[in-house]
């Protein structure tokens, strides 16, 4: 039944547009018509020697479009479809793709590798084709050089598709010896010998029972080091590759190797081509991470019986690797600066020794400060640059005692090189090491402070001064005053030291944003966020100065709006300017509206914000929208009540957001602002809610919806039951029952991983929250009978969820206010049944002798609650 | 060439601000969530609403005539008495009055401490139904913190002390979602020497209004939440004045010994006797009771600055309509009445 598709699959393929849309049409036509021979014919085309090699790679490439996709609900469709496929007709499909192997065409055998791949990623887990893995490797050793090849791949794709408990441990050791002996040294084609040390890569998560076994560790180990050794540069990159990979997936099996590959790492970084000495560094790199992983969670009580023991490697080969790292620093590019992709052996140098002194902390900085000052002052800017580099990569890690002295003595120098160096790429450096400085030894948390009344004057001046320089240089300026900033936030509301200079930060930041170059090197983006952080940390002192901000941002926010018959791309930069003024502008809401001493008159702003904002959501850009739909929600939380006059207009635009399925991002926030809305307008949100639940129902019913969207929707409901009280009547009976399946739902986590414990938890607090709102909202109303029999069911979802132990601090200590909020509103109504109830008594006990303070202060009130509910 | 995935070249920036204001938003819409459902559930015993003035201009009722004759107590010459504060009263907000300035506040606050009657006898069933505690020697006042600033006002509602704590809203933090109605107040003595706030009783917790509770659930809610806070951590940038629990003990002979002679960090003035009962009580109430001898207070009788007893010791006493002169002990003692005439002059 397979059909002839070649002319098709060529026309589909044809320059011309007309014909190529008529092409396609047929194709999906005949997709929908009938699947099977649809699919039967494209595995055809594929394994016909006879065919175009055009029209074989295309009909590959549909074949296995047709069993994956991005999108979840699609790909499970996908899935779906092809396990309700003919098993004979899956048969030929199969033999064709096996057969295409041997092809000695390279696309055709590289295509069916990977649609073999898709397949056996459906099947494998549904314990289907259980022979495939022994079809691939029966004579292996007896096929043609690139029949093998093409073997390999595919065993390579088949190990990325599935996970390692689909695959049988018979079949994991036949694919590693196949893979390992294919990587041999012994292997005179390099094509095989490339293929293997790829597939090796992925097959390393199924090799757990492998690399337990010390003599078949030893082995695979010795085939990878000896393969960074292969003559071939694409040979060393793949085994280098695979050792990164090793390095973190067995850190604790590395011990007896260690010592070897640091001299393979080392020859490597020293003498070898860029993407594998790349690669040789991202080994250390990789070291670190996990190191600095283990110690994290080795925290303050090491007790040396944590998971897995940290073998300090990084602290051993530390004489060796820093001085490897400051040589790479010397590589640099000379115009990695202006290139935000870039990437080469300097910045992996630099990024790595950056992980290793987080690693080590203060042992590196006595082997890193001689290479500082012997190159700190040199005439080429090469080692200037690289000393100025080495010293910002230290400033994390290491401790304030031992960096706060050099500090004080460099800060001077690098004031003066930032505003004297001949060298963009200096001042480059410099700037963000000014920023590393203040992001780490600057702030009220350190005790000895690196900035002083003596010299905040001064650097101040010069980061100004910097933000005039050339965009890169002005960026990192921007950053550094970002954090010099951000260290007086929590200063308290005595006067900042950044008072005196408060109106030139504002009006240099403002100008920044104004340059004509502000377009490059993220500069304008930068100098918004400077903005930004440098208003929250105003002062009452400094809040007239940031009021006289509004208008200047509002201005331009408006001017964006008028420009018209833009480019695509001016528009798309246009949008990104809007994101970022309204950016601002929530910033300064969130600010002066806080404060009952600007509230007010920053509040005259208000209907022109809001005028300009409803204009943005006329824009079609998710970022703007869900920027300006964050200001609102400020804006309302300042108003209060006197939102009230806008809702008419916006309401619009808030159900928009709440139908943005697709931006989940905007449809979160969306739900976001509605509680905000709730809160600041209480029961005047009345007229709105029948419209907002509905599609808050709706969107709840979606699985088109972005999971993680759903938690925030259910807490919705409480805000919505709290602002109107007793009228939340008319939407118990639909809301209710979707708590109430949800509940059922999240009540057991077993056998889920992380994430899925992790939403499940977010979801649960969303219920409980609902449930909380509800029922305070019913609170003293005639109406509260209303909820008595949904009480049983509640009381039953805090036991079981009691009973799960499974709960994270927040729904623990959501859940026993629940329990309080049940009792405080259906009071000595529901007295037997809350007596009835585990939570009521082992629960509350557990909480009410928590450390954590916030669940026992919901449980000592939930104590209150019951005794009265019980008492009366 | 592009790095790994997952490796960021660390001299590019760290997280987006973008990600830090939805991250701010988020963090501020939960505290809000957080206040609201603590607000419901506060109003359950409807404890926010207080007895207040009213409002609106025109003067206050005129207090009642003052005058200052010779006494044996500090207890009231050390701060100025307000005048009836039974006065025509309507519901009333301490959010709202935490809000009130100047001349209002002043007023507002002279109101609100609970005011201990002198010890003449002992009460039944003290050891029962009692505790006590030696009083710090200091100036009472009532500390308030909320919208990131604390302030402490004295009996007479001057201000003390305006400065940033670690109270719950007492002083601006990071945390910029701040929680406008987090605000507490507690009943405090200021320490001169040591300059420390002890807490004698707490009246609000987090916007959780204690009033209407027992002493024995205030004083145990003060001891397991005033820890927690921080509030007695020793001053930093953000927490100037530090803030102690004082021992509270059963009013048995054991306790009664511990108060009386027990050692304390603090300069003594006298016992203070609550019953466990007891609501907060704003005015004077039979209900907390002081005690004081030489033993247990330097201040029995009055000293100068240089601690000499003055050969004159002073009393207020307080004119009633029918021109007696009143002290403000319970039953009030008569000292004398006016004769019309001196008033008339007056």
């Amino acid at each position: 039944m397979a059909m002839e598709v070649t002319q098709i699959l060529l026309n589909a393929q044809s320059v011309d547009g007309a014909v190529r849309k008529h092409a396609e049409d047929n194709l999906k036509q005949f997709q929908e018509q009938n699947l099977p021979s649809f699919l039967l014919s494209l595995a055809g085309e594929l394994a016909n020697e006879e065919k175009p090699a055009e029209s074989r790679k295309l009909a590959g490439l549909i074949l296995k479009n047709a069993l994956d996709a991005k999108e979840q609900h699609r790909k499970y469709e996908f899935v779906q479809r092809w396990l309700a496929l003919d098993p004979s007709v899956k048969g030929q499909i199969k033999n064709c793709l096996i057969k295409t192997l041997s092809s000695p065409s390279h696309d055709a055998r590289s295509t069916a590798s990977q649609v073999i791949a898709k397949v056996a990623g459906i099947e494998l887990p549904q314990k289907q084709w259980p022979e495939l893995i022994g079809t691939l490797l029966s004579n292996i050793q007896q096929l043609p050089a690139h029949t093998k090849q093409a073997t390999l791949e595919t065993l390579g794709y088949i190990c990325e598709e599935v996970s390692p408990e689909a695959v049988e441990q018979d079949n994991v050791n036949q694919i590693l010896t196949a893979v390992v002996q294919g990587m041999n040294a012994s292997e005179v084609n390099n094509d095989v010998r490339l293929a293997a040390t790829r597939a090796l890569y992925n097959a390393l998560g199924f090799a757990q029972a492998n690399f337990s076994n010390d003599m078949e560790r030893d082995y695979i180990m010795r085939v990878v080091c000896e393969a960074t050794l292969s003559p071939e540069v694409k040979i060393r990159q793949a085994a280098f590759e695979c050792l990164v990979a090793i390095s973190s997936t067995y850190y604790e099996k590395l011990a007896p190797y260690i010592h070897d590959i640091f001299n393979i790492t080392a020859k490597a970084v020293k003498e070898d081509e860029e993407p594998v000495a790349l690669q040789a560094i991202e080994f250390w790199s990789s070291i670190c991470d996990e190191e600095i992983d283990i110690l994290e969670e080795y925290g303050s009580d090491f007790t040396g019986d944590s998971e897995v023991p940290c073998y300090y490697f990084i602290k051993q080969a530390l004489p060796v690797l820093v001085p490897l790292l400051l040589e790479t620093l010397l590589k640099q590019e000379e115009d990695q600066d202006q290139d935000e992709g870039a990437w080469n052996i300097a910045m992996a140098g630099g990024t790595c020794l950056g992980l290793v002194a987080r690693t080590v902390g203060d042992d590196i900085v006595p082997l890193v400060m001689p290479f500082i000052e012997l190159n700190i002052t040199k005439p080429d800017w090469r080692q200037r640059e690289a000393a100025t580099y080495a010293f910002g990569s230290i400033l994390e890690g290491p401790s304030p005692e031992k960096l706060v002295p050099l500090v004080n003595v460099a800060l001077n120098f690098m004031l003066s090189a930032l505003m004297k160096d001949p060298s963009n790429h200096v001042k480059d450096t410099t700037a963000w090491t000014l920023g590393r400085m203040f992001e780490f030894l600057h702030g009220s948390m350190l005790e000895t402070p690196i900035i002083t009344p003596a010299n905040c004057q001064q650097i101040v001046t010069v980061l100004l001064q910097s933000m005039k320089d050339v965009p890169n240089v002005a960026e990192k300026a921007c950053g550094a005053l970002y954090f010099l900033a951000q260290g007086y936030e929590d200063m308290g509301p005595s006067p900042s030291p950044l008072t005196p200079f408060f109106q030139d930060i504002l009006q240099a930041l403002y100008a920044v944003t104004r340059r004509e170059d502000a377009g490059e090197s993220r500069l304008r983006t930068a100098a918004y966020e400077t903005l930004n952080e440098v208003v929250r940390c105003s002062t009452d002192d400094t809040s007239p100065m940031v009021m006289q901000l509004v208008p200047h941002i509002m201005m331009e926010l408006h001017q964006t709006l008028e420009a018209h018959k833009l480019s695509t791309d001016e528009r798309e930069k246009q949008n990104e300017l809007q994101g970022l003024l309204c950016g601002c502008l929530q910033v300064i809401i969130q600010k002066l509206g806080s404060s009952e001493a600007t509230k007010y008159v920053f509040l005259q702003y208000a209907d022109q914000m809001m005028a300009l904002f409803l204009r943005v959501f006329s824009c079609r850009s998710a970022t703007a929208h869900e920027e300006a739909m964050l200001a609102i929600g400020a804006l309302a939380y300042a108003t209060g009540s006197g939102f009230e006059k806008y809702m008419s207009e916006f309401y619009r635009y808030l159900e928009m957001g709440l139908q943005n399925f697709e931006d989940y991002q905007v449809c979160a926030i969306t739900v976001g602002v509605v509680g905000d809305l709730c809160r600041a307008l209480e029961d005047k949100i009345l007229p709105y809610c029948d419209a907002i639940m509905t599609q808050l129902l709706k969107d709840l019913s979606s699985n088109q919806l972005h999971r993680s969207v759903k938690p925030p929707i259910f807490s919705c409901f409480g805000d919505i039951a709290l602002a109107i009280g007793e009228n939340f009547e008319k939407y118990l009976v639909y809301a209710m029952p979707m708590l109430q399946s949800a509940a059922e739902l999240s009540a057991h986590t077993s056998g889920a991983d992380d994430d899925m414990t992790e939403y499940t938890n977010s979801l649960r607090n969303g219920i409980l929250e609902a449930y909380s709102g509800i029922f305070q909202g019913f609170k003293g109303s005639p109406k509260t009978q209303l909820l008595m029999p949904y009480a049983p069911h509640i009381l039953q979802f805090l036991d079981s969820l009691y009973m799960e132990k499974e709960m994270d601090d927040v729904v623990t200590k959501t859940a026993i206010g629940v329990l309080g909020d049940l009792a405080d509103t259906l009071g000595s109504n529901a007295g037997p049944l809350i007596q009835q109830a585990i939570s009521s008594k082992d629960f509350l006990n557990e909480c009410l002798s928590s450390d954590d303070h916030m669940i026992k202060e919901s449980a000592e009130w939930a104590k209150l609650a019951i005794n009265r509910a019980i008492s009366i | 060439m592009a790095p790994p995935d997952h490796r960021r070249p660390f001299k590019r920036p760290t997280i987006s601000d973008q990600q830090r204001r939805r991250e701010l938003s988020l963090l501020r819409q939960a505290q809000n969530r957080l206040d609201a459902q603590q607000r419901a559930r506060c109003l359950a015993s409807t404890v926010l609403s207080l007895e207040a003035p009213e409002p609106g201009p025109g003067p206050e009722p005129e207090p009642v005539l003052e005058l200052e004759l010779a006494s044996e107590s500090e207890y009231h010459v050390e701060e100025e008495e307000e005048g009836d504060s039974r006065s025509p009263s309507k519901e009333f907000d301490v959010r709202q009055a935490s809000k009130l300035r100047g001349a209002e506040a002043r007023k507002w606050f002279a109101r609100q401490l609970m005011l201990p009657e002198w010890m003449i006898d002992v009460p039944d069933r003290l050891s029962q139904d009692w505790y006590v505690f030696a009083r710090p020697s200091g100036k009472r006042c009532f500390v308030v913190s909320s919208n990131g600033i604390t302030v402490s006002r004295l009996r007479n509602g001057s201000v003390l002390h305006r400065f940033p704590s670690a109270l719950p809203g007492g002083a601006r933090t990071r945390d910029v979602s701040g929680s406008a109605q987090s605000y507490s107040i507690l009943d405090c003595i200021f320490h001169e020497i040591d300059q420390m706030y002890y807490v004698i009783d707490m009246v609000c917790w987090r916007g959780y209004s204690l009033y209407d509770c027992t002493a024995e659930f205030r004083f145990f809610w003060s001891n397991s939440k005033l820890n927690e806070s921080g509030a007695c951590d020793p001053p930093s940038q953000n927490h100037r004045y530090r803030f102690s629990l004082v021992p509270i003990y059963n009013c048995d002979e054991n306790g009664l010994h511990a108060a009386y002679t027990g050692a304390v960090t603090y300069i003594k003035d006298g016992l203070l006797f609550y019953n466990k009962q007891a609501h907060y009580q704003t005015g004077n109430t039979p209900l907390a009771l002081v005690w004081k001898d030489e033993k247990c207070s330097q201040y029995v009788i009055d000293t100068d600055s240089k601690g000499n007893v003055p050969r004159l010791q002073q009393v207020v006493l307080e004119l009633q309509e029918d021109l007696k002169l009143i002290t403000s002990d319970d039953p009030p003692v008569v000292f004398g009445c006016l004769d019309n005439d001196l008033v008339q002059k007056d």
